[in-house]
């Protein structure tokens, strides 16, 4: 069937016939294992067939044997960019079933590390764009400046990636103060660095020839495929799940949603380094708060571990640490969806609980892989060339789309 | 905001009655049970009704309940965009049953369709391209079936002898441990060997 069959073509002018090649799965722009099989036409993508799943670990089944805690670190395994985003999600869920409210100051960490997560995505994600469009210089700059949000992760949770801090009822462990103030003073830095990636892309010729009106996706497009995050923002339409259905305690906080005009490639560009910007307003903010709104991170019951000092002292809190780090905790029977607005998009858990310790069905609703079905219908009629820009301004990672 | 929803729910079980089987609030959610045979008419309902106005489909999933007599429940979320609302809508699929596909109404339903075929193995009539998605070329079982297990049947090797990477039947050198931990106080039944019938008996 890939290949077809041209018994039809006799004569040799008449053996013009359209390409079909293998775009991946070991391409270097194609972000990961993807295999894209694309029908050419001269150099023009008459249909393109993404084959996806090469990542696939079979999260969802794994999750349905495993108690909700142990569940918590395979988020971070989804979208590897920006782990805390994910395991946000996983967290909202479990704690609308059980109607938890977690401590203040919990919220506002949270608040802070989701938008470190997406502006170390949005780092990953501008600057491997420009690379797959030919400019080698951005990445070096941006992955720099990752480096020191990772150390920022790790020293939250001593975990660079797969950081597992966010946890039912709070986070794992509190903040010291000198780390707030190390990432204030570096959010007070980094918008020289954002100039600088500005300086070299924006106004740049080349980077504005591979990515102005390319991969257009209008409204429409964008609510039929079912679009969501900068997809959907570059192409005119506020929609941000922070502000229009507040999760955490963002309905706080002071920021801007950037928005895009012709939805090509160029205006998401334009929308992620806007929303980088956006999103360092917040980190200052909470920053802000955390150090005034002193308190604890967990909230103290059946969800969460005792105290260490009370497990020294009471039997019943040590029963309960190790009930809790066996068994796991209970979730109520009932089926939720949570969704947060991860960098990529809206990325969604429906959970569905029987009332065990183990969820019963746990769907993950990943942005990536709606917007990389419509692949075929962006990419149609464009160059070869565009697909590559076209892959980078989706934003796909693997791990999330295959699970 | 619940009696936003309250409000939609009425709204849409008086537009739709033939569709709608049943619809509940639970957790500030919105959920409607629809007859399986009107999805897709449901579907357009949805979309097209202006108090409703779900432009976008989020998710199709579905959920695997052997002990039940419609043993399959496909689950779709909408939202709007327009509204800020969101809905959720499940229908019921005994495991011989077809479902219409949605493709026709919201084409982002068609990766969706995939993939619930892929995992669970319902069939989608009038979907375009109903392959496999995720699961391996070749591969056979539907994984996110309960009765199909965690560890597979195959697993892959790469066979030097032959130079090439060879399918074998799935060996464990120890069963796939899946921790019980029911209390025997708390009416766990546990089927003992010899016995045949349920409950712990002496």
């Amino acid at each position: 069937m890939m290949d077809g069959h041209f018994d039809d073509v006799r004569t040799g002018e008449q053996r013009i016939r359209n390409f079909n090649i293998n775009f991946g799965p070991q391409h270097p722009a194609a972000h990961g294992v993807l295999r894209l099989v694309l029908e050419l036409d001269g150099e023009i993508v008459e249909r393109c067939d993404p084959h996806i799943g090469l990542l696939h670990r079979g999260t969802e089944k794994l999750m349905e044997s495993r108690t909700y805690l142990q569940n918590l670190p395979y988020f971070d395994r989804l979208d590897y960019v920006a782990p805390m985003n994910q395991e946000h999600a996983w967290c909202l869920a479990i704690e609308k079933l059980t109607g938890t409210a977690i401590p203040r100051r919990a919220s506002i960490i949270r608040v802070l590390y989701s938008e470190i997560g997406r502006i170390l995505n949005h780092l990953l994600n501008v600057t491997t764009q420009a690379m797959d469009v030919g400019a080698l210089t951005p990445p070096l700059w941006g992955f720099e400046e990752r480096e020191k949000l990772m150390v920022f992760y790790e020293r939250a949770c001593g975990a660079r990636l797969h950081a597992a801090y966010f946890r039912p009822g709070g986070v794992h462990r509190d903040l010291p103060q000198e780390l707030i103030d190390d990432i204030d003073r570096w959010a007070g830095g980094f918008p020289g660095v954002l100039d600088d990636i500005d300086g070299l892309l924006t106004e740049n010729r080349i980077f504005k020839q591979r990515n102005v009106d390319i991969g257009v996706v209008s409204e429409q497009d964008a609510l039929d495929w079912g679009f969501s995050g900068v997809m959907v923002r570059g192409s005119g339409l506020a929609w941000d799940l922070r502000r229009a259905q507040p999760y955490e305690c963002y309905d706080e906080f002071e920021f801007g949603i950037p928005v895009g005009r012709h939805g090509d490639c160029y205006d998401r560009y334009l929308v992620r380094m806007g929303e980088m910007r956006e999103s360092l307003k917040i980190i200052r903010q909470a920053c802000d708060k955390l150090r005034t709104e002193k308190g604890d991170v967990l909230v103290r019951g059946k969800l969460t571990p005792p105290s260490r000092a009370e497990m020294k002292s009471s039997m019943e809190a040590l029963i309960h640490h190790f009930k809790l780090y066996t068994e796991g905790f209970h979730v109520p029977e009932g089926e939720v969806y949570a969704a947060v607005e991860a960098p990529k998009g809206e990325f969604g858990v429906y959970l569905v609980a029987d009332g065990s310790n183990r969820p019963y069905r746990a769907k993950i609703r990943a942005p990536g892989f709606l917007h990389l079905q419509a692949m075929d219908h962006v990419a149609g009629g464009h160059q070869l060339a565009d697909v590559a820009a076209i892959i980078g301004t989706m934003d796909v990672v693997f791990g999330e789309i295959d699970r | 905001m619940p009696d936003e929803l309250d409000e939609l729910g009425a709204h849409i079980e008086r537009m739709r009655p033939e569709c709608v089987l049943g619809w509940s609030v639970d957790f500030g959610e919105l959920n409607v049970e629809v007859a399986s045979a009107s999805v897709v008419a449901f579907a357009e309902f949805l979309k097209a009704d202006m108090t409703c106005r779900f432009s976008t489909l989020v998710d199709v999933t579905a959920v695997d309940r052997p002990g039940r007599d419609a043993r399959f429940e496909v689950v779709y979320h909408f939202l709007s965009m327009h509204r800020n609302q969101r809905i959720r809508t499940r229908c019921g699929l005994r495991e011989d049953d077809m479902i219409a596909s949605i493709t026709g109404v919201f084409p982002a339903a068609n990766w969706f369709e995939r993939e619930v075929y892929d995992m669970f193995g319902i069939m989608f009539t009038g979907h375009p391209d109903l392959r496999r998605i995720l699961t391996d070329y070749g591969f056979a079982g539907h994984p996110l079936r309960k009765d199909f297990p965690t560890t597979g049947y195959t697993e892959v090797r790469y066979d030097d002898a032959l130079k090439r990477v060879v399918y074998e039947p799935v060996k464990l050198t120890q069963e796939y441990r899946q921790f019980d931990f029911m209390s025997p106080w708390e009416g766990a039944e546990y089927i003992l060997p010899d016995e045949g019938g349920s409950g712990a008996g002496d």
